[in-house]
């Protein structure tokens, strides 16, 4: 493979997606420590929200220590460099939100929707662009859907103006040769002046072998997070995927001992539980399930005794997308009656 | 029945016909006029089949009508853009309007919580919040009649291919809807609502989970209870109104998981959602022509 001298975009999610492995809980300080280290290791763009993106304060989702405004308004002044992003999901978060964030400074707008209910993002998307803010179109899963219907719905978030568009793999599910076509159909197809993204999730250990094959195929975006603070098995390694890109002559604009630095000193102290592939994670790739479900089947295990990795093969064979936390619980009750145990 | 309110529906979409379906047996209310905007409309040309007066005009083609053919209730099930206009032409000749739109001019209604009231006060156009709220917020009542709940929140998960172009374009309006209707219907003090729009196949039916926090420990007997005899109340109009799970008490978090099966007239099965948006507009009317038949309330008079 040859990334010489190509340039990629690197995003950090540690203060994002991280939030789901760290139950929303992330404190002012520690979000500000974390993207102030960011900032001065070169990142060019770092997202701040509510795991599941603005509004995503819920019983649902989980309470977060704070709310997206004040988070929001506590680093973006920080940064000397770096922009910061924010998520939203439209039927979560509304135009409300949205202002809310492009008043508090925030420079990219990522709309998220399931990959085939892109038309939900158009008020949004719109607006967002509208407002001459960075406006990301995010299709989520994209694993569940041939590369053709994905470009099909890249195609509505472009014409409501979106100026990138996502291919996430929510599920930590692809392998590099699936990233390689839905990526590679995407740039072929889409207008070049779109530019195109990818986000991984480790859950098969292919986080930085996906991320490769997306820039081989045309993606210039990239997401991850120090040391892999995201939700599943976390996102790709930034730290990592920086060293190799540097091995591979592509440019970052990222100090490596720098990341490295922030990922060891700052983000790994901060973790509740080691971010690996454990056996649960592993299932969640496996079986191609959203993977912020991760914590939520195991706090499901604890309380109703049905084993989290059967409650996520169970959410998968029915088809479950992203946002569906609730029926975790749901299910775990029910496979508990069945089993006589209550 | 002699006392039948005769009615016109407006929109012969997909809620319109099947709203036509269930009103076609019901004992309260005689649909008597179907009002499209587009000639070759299949809605249109079904509910002529059914022997429908039908017009392509919208509801500017029927207004002449209105006396001579006694029309007393209206059913708009068209957008929140032309709802004000519809509503004010018929309610100005004395025709109760009934609001499947997102325009809620009137109150929301939610036939178990308040319908009794807006029928008392004859409130001559109502609102039928949304989808999610009709299965929801009668559930945070059940809840909030026990004890105070500061905060409700409901989750909505629906089939892709029961999500229209109306809702999917302006879907903050649904999230927005649905939240004042928890907060002012539902009695939470707070109230949240969030959509989720899923495309497995076959699409799964309707389901729902409503989250409450409730202001002190919650009295899970008397709980209980309420929910179940929520459950049966609106079990009446929708028969596929089920509690899958719960009430689960963890703290002071009080949680119920429903599904909503609808009754499959033109809507499939798996479509609670809408199907339970019409059952509950159609339940709205016959309870207004219950009361009118009755003699506890009077439509403005007609020469």
């Amino acid at each position: 493979m040859n990334l010489e001298n190509m340039n990629v975009v690197l995003h950090d999610m540690s203060l994002r997606d991280g939030m789901h492995a760290k139950r929303h809980q992330i404190s002012l300080q520690e979000m500000a420590d974390v993207a102030v280290g960011l900032d001065q290791a070169g990142m060019p763009l770092i997202e701040v929200t509510h795991g599941d993106g603005l509004g995503g304060a819920s019983v649902n989702y989980g309470f977060p220590a704070h709310t997206d405004e004040a988070y929001l308004s506590k680093v973006v002044p920080l940064m000397k460099q770096a922009k910061i992003s924010a998520l939203l999901l439209p039927g979560i978060g509304t135009v409300d939100h949205l202002r809310m964030a492009h008043d508090l400074g925030v420079a990219t707008i990522r709309v998220a929707t399931h990959c085939t209910e892109a038309d939900v993002s158009e008020q949004h998307i719109g607006l967002a662009a509208k407002m001459g803010m960075d406006t990301v179109g995010f299709l989520m899963m994209a694993h569940m859907v041939s590369a053709e219907k994905l470009l099909e719905q890249a195609k509505l978030m472009v014409a409501y103006g979106a100026n990138c568009i996502y291919c996430t793999d929510s599920a930590g599910y692809m392998l590099p040769d699936e990233v390689s076509e839905k990526i590679g159909l995407l740039r072929a197809e889409l207008p070049a002046q779109v530019e195109i993204g990818f986000h991984g999730h480790h859950n098969m250990g292919m986080a930085i072998a996906n991320s490769l094959a997306a820039i081989e195929a045309g993606a210039v975006r990239i997401d991850g997070s120090v040391a892999g603070l995201g939700a599943g098995a976390g996102n790709t390694p930034l730290e990592i995927l920086c060293a190799v890109l540097a091995r591979m002559g592509a440019h970052t604009g990222i100090d490596l001992y720098s990341i490295m630095d922030v990922a060891e000193d700052l983000v790994v102290p901060m973790m509740d539980q080691p971010i690996r592939v454990d056996r649960d994670a592993l299932t969640l790739g496996y079986a191609g399930v959203y993977s912020s479900f991760l914590l939520f089947a195991q706090r499901a295990e604890a309380k109703y005794g049905i084993q989290a990795r059967d409650l996520l093969v169970e959410l998968g064979r029915r088809g479950t997308v992203g946002g569906q936390e609730d029926m975790i619980e749901d299910l775990a009750i029910t496979m508990a009656k069945a089993k006589g145990a209550m | 029945m002699a006392n039948k309110l005769k009615a016109v529906i407006i929109g012969p979409g997909n809620i319109g016909t099947d709203l036509l379906m269930k009103m076609q047996r019901s004992d309260w209310i005689e649909p008597v006029w179907m009002v499209g905007v587009d000639p070759q409309s299949e809605g249109l040309k079904r509910a002529q089949a059914m022997g429908i007066k039908t017009t392509a005009d919208g509801v500017d083609g029927m207004l002449e009508h209105v006396l001579a053919d006694d029309i007393r209730i209206a059913f708009d099930a068209t957008s929140a853009y032309v709802h004000a206009e519809n509503s004010r032409k018929l309610n100005e000749l004395g025709v109760l309007m009934v609001d499947l739109t997102p325009a809620a001019i009137g109150p929301y209604c939610i036939p178990p919580v308040n319908l009794a009231d807006h029928t008392s006060n004859l409130e001559m156009n109502v609102n039928m919040v949304t989808c999610g709220g009709q299965a929801t917020i009668p559930m945070v009542h059940a809840v909030s009649r026990v004890q105070g709940v500061d905060y409700g929140e409901i989750v909505a998960t629906v089939s892709s291919k029961s999500v229209g172009p109306g809702t999917r374009i302006n879907i903050d309006e649904f999230t927005r809807t649905t939240a004042g209707g928890v907060e002012q219907v539902g009695g939470a003090k707070k109230g949240k609502a969030i959509i989720v729009i899923n495309p497995a196949e076959p699409p799964l039916i309707m389901r729902d989970t409503v989250h409450c926090l409730t202001t002190d420990t919650p009295d899970e007997d008397a709980i209980t209870a309420s929910v179940h005899a929520m459950i049966t109340e609106v079990q009446k109009y929708v028969p596929g109104y089920r509690l899958v799970n719960g009430p689960v008490f963890d703290g002071k978090r009080v949680s119920m998981f429903l599904e909503v099966e609808g009754l499959g007239d033109y809507l499939p099965k798996y479509a609670g959602n809408l199907d339970i948006m019409t059952a509950a507009a159609l339940r709205t009317g016959e309870m207004f022509a219950e009361e009118i038949s009755k003699g506890a309330i009077a439509l403005p008079a007609r020469a």
